[in-house]
C-alpha cells in the first residue's frame, strides 16, 4: 500500500459545548517525521488523544495505513499499529525497566516471554537504557523515564509512533541524544513518527513536515523553514513564545 | 553459573527444605500442633488465591468469603445430599464461583466501579449471598449444613473422610500447588499483563492490552482457587453455617496474611499466614496468663498497626532483602 | 394489612432512616474531605451507644441531654485519632488504610467487649411506650424524638460547613488540598477537625439510635456495612445524599421486614446497593468523579 501512514480528516472534538479541536486535517506520509506544534491550549494533546483513542472524536475520520480507526478504543488502536507515549510519563513503577518494555512486546510472538525479553532488551539497547534493564522503573531519572516511555511504545511494534512532548524537561544535551535516537529509528528502521513538541530546536532538527495548531484549528503547515516564516504562525505562536 | 542462577538455587533449596520439613511434620507434631499447621496452610492457600486478584492484578476484593462459601456449600451440599465425591463437588464449586466472579467482574469492570467502590461491591455480593443462604432450606438455612461423618478408621481420600493427618497432607498439597501455580502465572504473559494493569491501567491499555479480559481472568482464577479452600473447610469442619462461612470477618482474615506477608509476592501469603498464626497463638498464651479476655485481640490490633506503620510493603520484601535473596545490592 | 398499617410502617422507616442518615453523614464527611474510608465507623457508633447507656444508667442522664457530651467525646477521639495515627497514612494505598482502620476497629470492639461483656443492653424511657397520633398515623414518641434530633444535628453540620470559617476552610481542603496548603491553611489541623466532626456525627447518631435499638458489641460491623451502603446509595461525600440514602435504607428495611421477613432486610439493602453501584456508581446525589 502506498497512501499516507496516517490521515486525519475534518477531525473535531467538543467538551460540553467547548470546541477543543475543530476541522483539523493533515497527513503523515509513510516514513516521515511530522511535528504538531502550537501554543499552550492549541489542542495538540487533544488531537493526539483523538488519534490514539483516549476518547472518541465528535466528528471526522482517522485512517491508519488505509484502515479506518475512527472511534476505536485505546487498546484496539494500539493493536492496529499506533504506539504512543504520555506527556506525563506512566511507567509501571513496581516493575523493572525490562519488564516495563516486555509488557508491550508480549502481544507478539504468541506471548513467548523469553522472546519478549529479548525484544525488550534490543529496544532498551537502542534507547541506551540497556544497563538499567534490571532496575525498578521507579528508580529512573526523568530523562530515562522519557526514554522508557518511548521504549514501551516501540515494543508494541507500531507502524506509527506518537510522541507527546518527550523532550520536555530534558537538558539540551539529553535533548540532542533523544533527537539522535529518534532520527536513528526513523532512518534505520523506517519508523513513521508524529510528535508534539515545544522544544523548537528538536522540531527543527527532526521534522520533515510541521503542522501548526491554534485555538483548535490548523493555521499552517509545511517544512520547518516554511512554517517558521509563515506570517500567521509568527503572529500567534512565535510571537507569544519568542516575542 | 550466573549470580541469578545461584540466587534462584538458594531460593529453591530454601523452598524444598521447607516443603520437606512440612511433609515430615505429622511424624513429630501432636494433634494440637497439627491443627495449627492446618490453619496456617489453609490461610496461606486462601491468601495465595486472593493474591492473584489483588496482589497480581490490583483488583481489591473485600468479599472473597463469597467464593469460600460457594465452594464449601457446593461440595458440602452435594456430598450431604447425594454422596457426590468431593472431586466432583470441587469442580461444581469452581464453576459456580467462577460464574459468580465473572458476574461481579463484568458488572464492576464494565460499569467502571473502581477502587474502594469495587471493594464495597464485592462485600455487597458476599453479604447478599450470606443472607440468601440463611434462608435456603435445601442447604440447611441458618441452622447449618452437616456432612455425614464416616465411622471407618481408615482414611478415605476420595471422599475426604479421615484423620487430621490426611487433611494436613491435602492442604499441604493444595498450598504447594497454589504456590507453583501462582509462580507459573506470574512468569507468563497474563502475569505481566496483570502487573502492568496493577501499576497503571491506562498505560497498560495504551500498550494494546485487553484490560477487561485480563482482569476477568484474574477474578475467575482467584475465585475458583478460593472455592477449593472453601471445599476443604467444609470437609474438615463437617459443618457449615452461612453466618460464618460467608462472613466479612472471613474475607478480612483471608487477605490479612497476604497483606502482612507482602502483597503481590509469591512467598508473602505463606510468611504472613505463619506470622499471623504465630502472633495469635503467642497472644493466646500470654492472654491466658494475664487472664483477661479480649487482651489478645487488642494486642493483635496493635501489632497489625505496628507492622503497617513500619513494613507497609509487608514482611517478605524486607526479609528477602535481609536474607539477600533478591540479589540485594551490597 | 391495610393502607394505615403501611403508612405506619413507612413513617417508622422514614424516621429511623433519618438517624441512619446522620450516622452515614459521619462517614461521608470524612471520606469527602480526606478520601479515607473509615472502617472503624461502626465501632465508634457502638462506643457512642454504650457511652449513652452508661450516662443514663449511672447518672440518670436522658439520651437527648447526653447527646452533646457523647458527640463532644467522640469529637475529641476522632481529632486525636487523626492527629496521632491516620495522618501518617494519608495517601498510602487503599488496602493499607483499610487495614489500619480495621486494626482500630478490632481494638475498639474488644475494649468494649472487655468493659461491657457480650450481652445486649438497652434503656427504657417513659417515652418508650408513648406514641403520637396524627390522624390515622401512630408514631412512636422515641422514634420522633430520634428523627428530630438527627435532623437538628444534620442542620447544625450543614450550617458549620456553610457559615463558619473553619467549615469553609475544610471545604477548600476537600476541593484542593495543595491549593489549601499554598494559601496557608493548616491542612493537618483541618483534617483532624474533620475527623472529629465526622466522629461527632457518629456519636450523636449512636446516642439517638439507642432510643430505638439494643446495643451489643458485635453490632459494630453491621453498622459499618450499613454506613457504607447508605453513603454509596446517596453518593460518598454528599451530605444530602447521606440523609437520602439513610431514609431509603430505613424504608427498605421497614418494608422488607413486614412484607417478606425481618431477617431478609439486609439482603434488600445490599440489593439496593448493588443496583445503585451499577446504575449510578457515584451515588444518587454524588458528583461524577
Amino acid at each position: 500500500m502506498s497512501g499516507p501512514m496516517l490521515s486525519v480528516e475534518n477531525l473535531g472534538k467538543s467538551f460540553r459545548g467547548l470546541r477543543a479541536v475543530n476541522a483539523v486535517e493533515f497527513q503523515v506520509p509513510r516514513g516521515d517525521i511530522v511535528a504538531l506544534i502550537g501554543p499552550n491550549g492549541a489542542g495538540k494533546t487533544t488531537t493526539f488523544n483523538l488519534i490514539a483513542g483516549a476518547f472518541p472524536p465528535s466528528d471526522g475520520r482517522v485512517t491508519l495505513d488505509g484502515a479506518d480507526i475512527t472511534g476505536l478504543d485505546q487498546a484496539r488502536i494500539c493493536r492496529a499499529g499506533i504506539g504512543r507515549t504520555f506527556q506525563i510519563v506512566k511507567p509501571f513503577a513496581g516493575l523493572t525497566v525490562e519488564e516495563n518494555v516486555m509488557v508491550g512486546a508480549l502481544r507478539h510472538d504468541g506471548g513467548d516471554v523469553e522472546k519478549a525479553r529479548k525484544a525488550a532488551n534490543d529496544i532498551l539497547d537502542l534507547l541506551e537504557l540497556g544497563d538499567k534493564a534490571l532496575q525498578p522503573a521507579q528508580t529512573l531519572t526523568l530523562p530515562d523515564r522519557k526514554r522508557l516511555e518511548v521504549a514501551k511504545a516501540l515494543a508494541t511494534r507500531p507502524k506509527l509512533l506518537l510522541l507527546d512532548e518527550v523532550m520536555a524537561g530534558l537538558r539540551p544535551v539529553e535533548c540532542d541524544r533523544m533527537v539522535a535516537i529518534l532520527t536513528g529509528l526513523n532512518k534505520e528502521h523506517g519508523l513513521t513518527i508524529l510528535l508534539i513538541e515545544h522544544v523548537m530546536r528538536a522540531v527543527m532538527a527532526l521534522s520533515d513536515h510541521v503542522v501548526v495548531l491554534h485555538h483548535g484549528e490548523k493555521i499552517a503547515e509545511g517544512t520547518p523553514a516554511e512554517v517558521t516564516s509563515h506570517p500567521k504562525v509568527l503572529e500567534c505562536y512565535l510571537g507569544e513564545d519568542h516575542g | 553459573m550466573t549470580a541469578a542462577n545461584l540466587l534462584s538455587d538458594r531460593r529453591a533449596i530454601l523452598l524444598l527444605g521447607l516443603l520437606a520439613a512440612l511433609a515430615a511434620a505429622p511424624l513429630a507434631a501432636g494433634d494440637y500442633a497439627l491443627s495449627i499447621l492446618i490453619t496456617v496452610l489453609l490461610q496461606a492457600y486462601l491468601g495465595m488465591a486472593w493474591n492473584v486478584m489483588m496482589g497480581f492484578a490490583g483488583q481489591f476484593s473485600l468479599g472473597h468469603a463469597l467464593y469460600v462459601g460457594l465452594g464449601a456449600y457446593a461440595g458440602g451440599a452435594l456430598f450431604a445430599h447425594f454422596g457426590t465425591p468431593p472431586l466432583v463437588g470441587a469442580l461444581a464449586g469452581m464453576v459456580v464461583s467462577a460464574v459468580a466472579g465473572s458476574i461481579i467482574g463484568t458488572l464492576g469492570f464494565r460499569f467502571k466501579v473502581m477502587g474502594v467502590y469495587f471493594a464495597l461491591l464485592t462485600i455487597a455480593f458476599a453479604e447478599f449471598t450470606r443472607v440468601l443462604f440463611d434462608h435456603w432450606n435445601w442447604v440447611g438455612a441458618s441452622s447449618g449444613l452437616f456432612l455425614p461423618v464416616s465411622h471407618s478408621v481408615n482414611d478415605d481420600f476420595w471422599n475426604l473422610r479421615g484423620s487430621a493427618t490426611m487433611f494436613y497432607y491435602v492442604i499441604l498439597g493444595m498450598a504447594a500447588a497454589a504456590f507453583l501455580f501462582s509462580r507459573a502465572l506470574l512468569g507468563r504473559r497474563i502475569g505481566y499483563y496483570w502487573q502492568a494493569i496493577r501499576e497503571d491501567q491506562d498505560a497498560a491499555d495504551a500498550l494494546g492490552i485487553d484490560v477487561f479480559r485480563a482482569k476477568m481472568v484474574a477474578v475467575i482464577i482467584s475465585a475458583s482457587m478460593t472455592s477449593l479452600g472453601g471445599l476443604f473447610i467444609a470437609f474438615y469442619n463437617n459443618n457449615l453455617y452461612p453466618e460464618s462461612i460467608f462472613s466479612m470477618h472471613r474475607s478480612i482474615e483471608l487477605m490479612l496474611g497476604t497483606i502482612i506477608g507482602g502483597i503481590g509476592t509469591l512467598f508473602g501469603p505463606i510468611l504472613g499466614a505463619v506470622a499471623l498464626t504465630a502472633l495469635g497463638e503467642a497472644l493466646t498464651v500470654i492472654g491466658a496468663h494475664i487472664g483477661i479476655d479480649g487482651v489478645k485481640q487488642i494486642a493483635y490490633g496493635v501489632c497489625l498497626m505496628v507492622i503497617l506503620a513500619f513494613r507497609p510493603g509487608g514482611l517478605w520484601p524486607w526479609l528477602r532483602h535481609r536474607l539477600r535473596l533478591d540479589g540485594g545490592r551490597r | 394489612m391495610d393502607a394505615t398499617f403501611f403508612m405506619n410502617v413507612i413513617s417508622a422507616g422514614l424516621l429511623t432512616g433519618l438517624v441512619y442518615g446522620l450516622m452515614a453523614l459521619g462517614l461521608s464527611v470524612i471520606f469527602g474531605v480526606m478520601r479515607v474510608v473509615n472502617f472503624a465507623h461502626g465501632d465508634m457508633m457502638v462506643v457512642a451507644m454504650y457511652a449513652t447507656y452508661l450516662l443514663y444508667t449511672k447518672l440518670g442522664l436522658q439520651p437527648l441531654a447526653a447527646l452533646p457530651l457523647v458527640a463532644g467525646a467522640l469529637f475529641v477521639f476522632g481529632y486525636v485519632l487523626q492527629r496521632v495515627l491516620i495522618n501518617r497514612f494519608l495517601g498510602v494505598t487503599e488496602h493499607i488504610q483499610f487495614l489500619l482502620l480495621l486494626s482500630v476497629a478490632i481494638i475498639i470492639t474488644n475494649v468494649v467487649l472487655m468493659v461491657f461483656g457480650p450481652d445486649a443492653r438497652n434503656i427504657q424511657l417513659d417515652a418508650s411506650f408513648e406514641s403520637y397520633s396524627l390522624g390515622p398515623l401512630v408514631l412512636d414518641k422515641v422514634r420522633v424524638i430520634a428523627a428530630v434530633g438527627a435532623g437538628c444535628v444534620a442542620a447544625l453540620l450543614w450550617a458549620f460547613f456553610r457559615y463558619t470559617t473553619t467549615g469553609t476552610a475544610i471545604r477548600a481542603c476537600a476541593d484542593n488540598p495543595v491549593g489549601a496548603r499554598v494559601v496557608g491553611l493548616d491542612v493537618e489541623k483541618l483534617y483532624a477537625v474533620t475527623f472529629g466532626v465526622g466522629s461527632a456525627c457518629v456519636g450523636a447518631a449512636g446516642c439517638l439510635l439507642l432510643l430505638l435499638v439494643d446495643v451489643h458489641p458485635h453490632l459494630s460491623s453491621d453498622y459499618t456495612l450499613l454506613g457504607f451502603i447508605i453513603v454509596i446509595l446517596g453518593g460518598l461525600g454528599s451530605l444530602g445524599g447521606a440523609l437520602l440514602g439513610g431514609v431509603l435504607v430505613g424504608l427498605s428495611e421497614a418494608l422488607s421486614g413486614v412484607l417478606i421477613a425481618p431477617s431478609l432486610k439486609t439482603m434488600f439493602s445490599f440489593g439496593l446497593l448493588i443496583l445503585v453501584l451499577l446504575l449510578r456508581p457515584q451515588g444518587i446525589l454524588g458528583k461524577k468523579p
